[in-house]
């Protein structure tokens, strides 16, 4: 037999490619089936989000984090309000602690519901998505009535939160939240024991501890791997530190296993719903100094003062101290942080939005290796990919 | 972690590293670190495996742009201890011909942020395996996180029906670009107003 040269062929994989989670292009090196290299090239959803926010004031950079994790948009807000925060010295009534902490575990089961919808549909169980997208447009009907939009709430606001929430809003939430376990459930019969789903994701893209450290993973995907890991318990922010919830983990790291924290994790957040709806005290939503927040319309058609106070905000906006802070928040992804560096004038000087979805998408080619070309596409979901802050 | 718990972790890193570090200091409960530039893979490497460190995790890797500064960039690493539950902010000052070791031989994860801090600041990075462009177009050019960039970029694209593809021509606006300058002279500008001798005698926060 005469001998034949062997080429390794290149895939591309995407820009536009429903299992993609977006807008990636995955330059994929096959050797027959196996992935030798996969090279994903970012940056087509590339917004400049960094560069605009620096041209903006303080408030007027909040919508921008709405628009980077799409999927769970309030969680981005809060670590940039965390941020501006802490430059400023403000801590922000108990009402809106309350109400933060709620609305980013709304926010969670919105991101989860639609991380393990589209992963089951992506390794080809098609039900599933149908029930959890459902439950998620009850969860955006929660955003628009606090916020007034769907999606991009811009509700989380340094000092607090935008406005108060509707007086039959809460009891709302507590009659979803009372009948939601039942769709987790549903969606676990079809999905955990199921054979084929087990083939496609057990055993596929194991990430050990170590692993994880060294390629900066964080969230579900680190818990998976057995780290108990949790910025709400080990770096309480806001009231996580007087709710009582816990934090799951798995063992082996694989694709089946992020699947099942983020299953139990669903859990854990009705639960801390439940808690936040019982203990959530009356008071302000927002710090009372207008120098920072707005005062309230009806305030305005009397008070010359607080005309002024408005005037000024929407305009100038308010100064932040020079300084440099970085907060992060546990997102539903990972460790979502902003390090903001101030000027001391009303617009920030720098802005680094450090997004968990960056170094996960990052660790891609390493876990891909030696895989089937449809592994990776398990790989991919059980990642939770989102280009919007992934290109930023 | 609390305040004085860093301050004795900064002290450590300073005392330990004498020769590579310049300074520690704790604001906001955090933790800074300014470090010499050529260093800075001993000094990452000091945090990562000293007993006392144990920063496990590279959570982030920025640059910051001064243009009026020399050096006039600085690089920023955010640094995580799952183990000690602590964190530092590493900084390192460097010029733009300057090039800064790559971290990647201590973090895995610093490939792509160094890669993105050279694609939007043009700081580059010796021996980083893979440093091509990350976030920007294909054949970009310029670093568009530098200060001296302008907000509406050199170049537009649109697809062309002729061509039959997507062209490049320079940025045409419609309307002059607007930056309003809000800054009232009563509150945080430093420059006196013409006529206001009580300027200096009120300070700067006369309410």
């Amino acid at each position: 037999m005469s001998e034949r040269q062997i080429r390794n062929m290149t895939v591309n994989f995407g820009p536009q490619h429903p299992a993609a989670h977006g807008v990636l292009r995955l330059v994929l090196e096959m050797d027959g089936e196996v992935v030798e290299r996969a090279d994903p090239h970012i940056g087509l959803l590339h917004r400049g989000t960094e560069k605009l926010i620096e041209y903006k004031t303080y408030l007027q950079a909040v919508p921008y984090f709405d628009r980077l994790d799409y999927v769970a948009p309030m969680n981005q807000e809060h670590a940039y309000a965390l941020a501006v925060e802490a430059l400023l010295g403000i801590e922000i009534p108990e009402r809106a602690q309350y109400i933060r902490v709620l609305y980013s575990e709304i926010s969670r089961i919105a991101n989860h519901l639609m991380n393990i919808c589209t992963m089951a549909l992506d390794v080809g169980a098609m039900t599933p998505f149908f029930w959890g997208f459902e439950e998620r447009e009850l969860t955006m009907e929660f955003y628009e009535r606090a916020s007034g939009s769907r999606l991009h709430a811009a509700y989380f606001r340094p000092g607090g939160v935008a406005y108060d929430l509707a007086p039959d809003l809460l009891s709302d939430i507590g009659a979803w939240n009372e009948k939601f376990p039942k769709v987790i459930d549903d969606i676990e019969n079809v999905l955990t024991e199921n054979r084929i789903f087990k083939q496609r994701t057990v055993d596929i893209g194991i990430l050990s501890a170590q692993e994880c450290f060294d390629w900066g993973l964080t969230g579900p995907v680190l818990r998976a791997s057995g780290v108990s890991w949790d910025l709400r318990r080990n770096q309480p922010y806001e009231v996580y530190n007087e709710l009582d919830f816990g934090v799951p983990i798995g063992s082996n790291g694989d694709c089946y296993e992020r699947y099942l924290v983020r299953m139990e994790e669903m859990r854990q957040c009705v639960k801390i719903i439940a808690q936040c709806l019982e203990k959530i005290p009356e008071g302000p939503v927002k710090i009372q100094d207008n120098k920072i927040t707005p005062p309230s319309r009806a305030v305005m058609k009397e008070s010359m003062e607080a005309l002024i106070h408005h005037f000024k905000l929407y305009t100038e906006g308010y100064h932040v101290p020079a300084g440099e802070a970085y907060r992060s928040v546990e997102a539903p992804k990972g460790e979502f942080g902003v390090y903001l560096v101030a000027d001391g004038t009303n617009r920030p000087y720098r802005c680094k939005i450090r997004a968990p979805g960056f170094a996960h998408l990052q660790v891609l080619d390493h876990m891909s290796k030696g895989h089937m070309l449809a592994d990776t596409v398990a790989n991919l979901a059980s990642m939770d990919i989102v280009f919007g802050e992934i290109d930023r | 972690m609390d305040t004085a718990g860093l301050r004795d972790l900064g002290e450590h890193v300073a005392t330990s590293l004498s020769d590579y570090v310049f300074a520690a200091d704790v604001s906001r409960d955090e933790l800074t670190v300014d470090a010499r530039a050529d260093q800075v893979v001993r000094v990452l490497k000091f945090l990562r495996d000293d007993p006392r460190c144990r920063f496990e995790q590279l959570t982030d890797l920025c640059g910051v742009d001064y243009p009026e500064r020399d050096p006039r960039f600085d690089v920023v690493y955010h640094l995580l201890s799952l183990s000690h539950n602590q964190r530092l902010r590493l900084k390192i000052g460097v010029n733009e011909d300057q090039p800064v070791p790559s971290a990647t031989g201590v973090y895995a994860s610093a490939g792509w942020w160094e890669r993105e801090t050279w694609d939007l600041y043009g700081i580059y990075f010796a021996g980083n395996p893979d440093l091509r462009r990350l976030l920007t177009d294909y054949g970009f050019d310029g670093h568009p996180l530098r200060k001296d960039f302008p907000l509406t970029g050199y170049v537009e694209l649109r697809y062309d029906s002729e061509q039959k593809r997507v062209v490049y021509e320079p940025v045409k606006l419609t309307q002059e670009f607007r930056r309003f300058d809000f800054l009232s002279p009563w509150e945080g500008a430093a420059h006196p107003l013409p006529g206001d001798e009580k300027a200096g005698e009120a300070g700067e926060d006369g309410r």
